[in-house]
């Protein structure tokens, strides 16, 4: 493989295995605190997928790109070496915030796989139609409570158009390109990030709007993570993450 | 795991009260090995006991989610993060099991929760130690869901269908927990000098409350007899003790491992084993509500409803529709 198709399609699996690790994680954090039994179970499903995910992703730079073990690239990691978006790395908040970031996150997943399983890179392709299997159970349990809520009480019907509202320009910020995307485009290897966000848009949109939401102002995206750059969130995140491990990386854990 | 064990907080029985015919038509199906399905016929003081026993199996693993839960974020590598996700989450669907199996005994799992969080209601003691290190996960996956499994199979022959078809599910699952505690124990056990120290001071603190999960001797409890008899309760809480130990305790040893009870030694006529009779003031003060973390427990569980409380009441709302699943 060419370096100018390399270096960005390695960097693309990277920003997508980080914000998978750190989404699951987050998304695990509602294991035992739901607001009912239910909905624990769900995300801590959710969660086990993301995360299972990410580890196929670090499996794949492993074994095709020369990185270091899925363990040791996850969990020893520092914030500035970490592309996930700022979408991800939010703490969890109340559900209503945790719900609005699940649909907004796995809806833009779900049409992420389906493009990357027409990828031109065939192990991507192969895992890109894996995953998506298991993300349209994700974006169908979104969409019913994204919905059911705003059929609820005035009082649920508030929060989650401000739950959106809230969410909606870190979620616009998932789609940031990595550094020569363009390669990995007339490579067919992807349709590239813009594209992307603009079938995004029109689902979530539509969606939105047949539930009765409001859409929320088109602001800036916050973006930044796909080069290292994080909020006061991740760091905590990360040395939790690898309070344990650290204690001895070269132990058998 | 996670329930089971000995809880407490028997209610008294009101003995004789029942039809005596019925009683006896009754007793006669028990004996004969029928399951009592939830329209049948039951004594007040059955039902009683047995919304008090699924109730208190399905707060334990609620809030043994708990201790737990906290380690999911900080578990080393894939395999255990993944592993310990589903563990818990596992244990989370337990108690939705059981609130239904209860909740066919006419309490709603409304009620259950909120005298779960008034502190009306309990659950197994065993929670409410604290989980200081990751060797404390290991060792409660293997151990604690050991002894849970003792008491959970011998459960799971009783004589009220949902729950003995929910323990079935649940036993079943156990098992795997127990292989995933076990693994993380071994892996401790034959790693670096750090590992093998952390796993045995996590021994060390988790063996009284161990030794206390099946709650007292049976010369100190109460009206198990006709409990017994009923198939609610199936072993005595000694039988379940000496099981528990026979099974774990050498293979604790195996592993290069000690306990903290110089007394616990087989003996090789009876087969029965002897140990240092734990400190049962300290379990009775812990059941009372002043264990390390009983306040802690019930302060998070709280919080975690007070939040939810906006999610139940939007979907209570009583002209809801029925949402068509999205193609």
């Amino acid at each position: 493989m060419q370096d100018n198709i390399k270096q960005p399609l390695q960097q693309f699996i990277l920003q997508l295995a980080d914000n998978l690790l750190v989404m699951g994680h987050r998304n695990s954090e509602w294991t035992g605190l739901g607001p009912i039994i239910e909905e624990d179970i769900a995300f801590a499903s959710i969660a086990q997928d993301q995360v299972g995910q990410a580890w196929n992703l670090y499996q794949l730079l492993e074994s095709e790109f020369g990185f270091a073990h899925p363990d040791q690239v996850a969990f020893t990691r520092n914030e500035k070496e970490f592309y996930s978006s700022h979408l991800v790395e939010q703490p969890t908040g109340e559900y209503d915030f945790s719900l609005a970031r699940h649909y907004l996150y796995d809806l833009a997943q779900l049409i992420r796989y389906e493009m990357l399983s027409r990828s031109s890179y065939e192990p991507l392709a192969k895992l890109a139609k894996k995953f998506h299997g298991e993300v349209k159970y994700h974006v169908f349990h979104a969409q019913t409570w994204m919905k059911q809520l705003m059929d609820g009480n005035e009082v649920s019907k508030a929060r989650m158009q401000s739950a959106v509202n809230d969410v909606f320009p870190f979620a616009m910020g998932v789609f940031e390109s990595v550094d020569g995307e363009e390669a990995l485009i007339a490579e067919g290897i992807f349709e590239g990030e813009s594209a992307l966000k603009d079938a995004w848009m029109q689902q979530v949109g539509a969606q939105l709007l047949e539930w009765g939401y409001s859409l929320p102002q088109l602001a800036q995206p916050v973006l930044g993570g796909g080069k290292g750059y994080h909020s006061e969130y991740l760091q905590p995140l990360l040395d939790e993450m690898g309070e344990v491990f650290r204690l001895d990386p070269s132990a058998e854990w | 795991m996670y329930g089971g064990g000995y809880i407490g907080g028997e209610e008294t029985l009101q003995a004789n009260q029942d039809d005596p015919i019925a009683l006896a038509e009754f007793e006669a199906r028990i004996a004969a090995g029928d399951k009592i399905e939830p329209k049948d016929w039951m004594p007040a003081d059955y039902r009683k006991q047995l919304v008090r026993m699924i109730e208190q199996h399905a707060h334990s693993e609620v809030i043994g989610a708990l201790p737990e839960g906290t380690w999911i974020t900080r578990a080393p590598g894939f395999r255990r993060k993944l592993a310990l996700m589903a563990k818990v989450q596992d244990e989370m669907g337990h108690a939705q099991l059981l609130y239904s199996a209860a909740e066919t005994l006419g309490k709603s799992r409304e009620a259950m929760i909120n005298d779960l969080i008034n502190g009306k209601s309990k659950y197994s003691n065993v929670f409410n130690y604290p989980a200081f290190t990751w060797a404390d996960v290991a060792v409660i996956g293997w151990l604690v869901d050991g002894a849970a499994i003792v008491n959970q199979v011998a459960n799971s022959k009783g004589s009220y269908g949902p729950y003995v078809r929910a323990l079935e599910r649940i036993c079943y699952e156990e098992s795997f927990h127990l292989k995933q505690g076990h693994d993380n124990v071994v892996f401790l056990a034959t790693g670096t000098e750090m590992q093998r120290t952390m796993l045995q001071e996590a021994l060390n603190r988790w063996w009284q409350p161990l030794m206390h999960f099946f709650g007292p001797s049976d010369t100190m409890s109460v009206h198990t007899e006709k409990l017994m008899r009923w198939k609610v309760k199936m072993a005595s809480n000694d039988d379940m003790r000496q099981q528990f130990i026979s099974m774990y305790v050498p293979k604790i040893w195996e592993l290069g491992l000690t306990l903290p009870d110089n007394e616990l030694k087989r003996n090789p006529l009876t087969g029965k084993w002897a140990f240092a009779d734990p400190d049962w003031n300290l379990f009775f003060e812990v059941i009372k509500g002043n264990g390390p973390l009983n306040k802690e427990r019930l302060a998070v569980r709280r919080t975690a409803e007070e939040r939810g409380r906006w999610v139940r009441e939007a979907l209570l709302k009583a002209d809801m529709k029925y949402t068509v699943p999205f193609a």
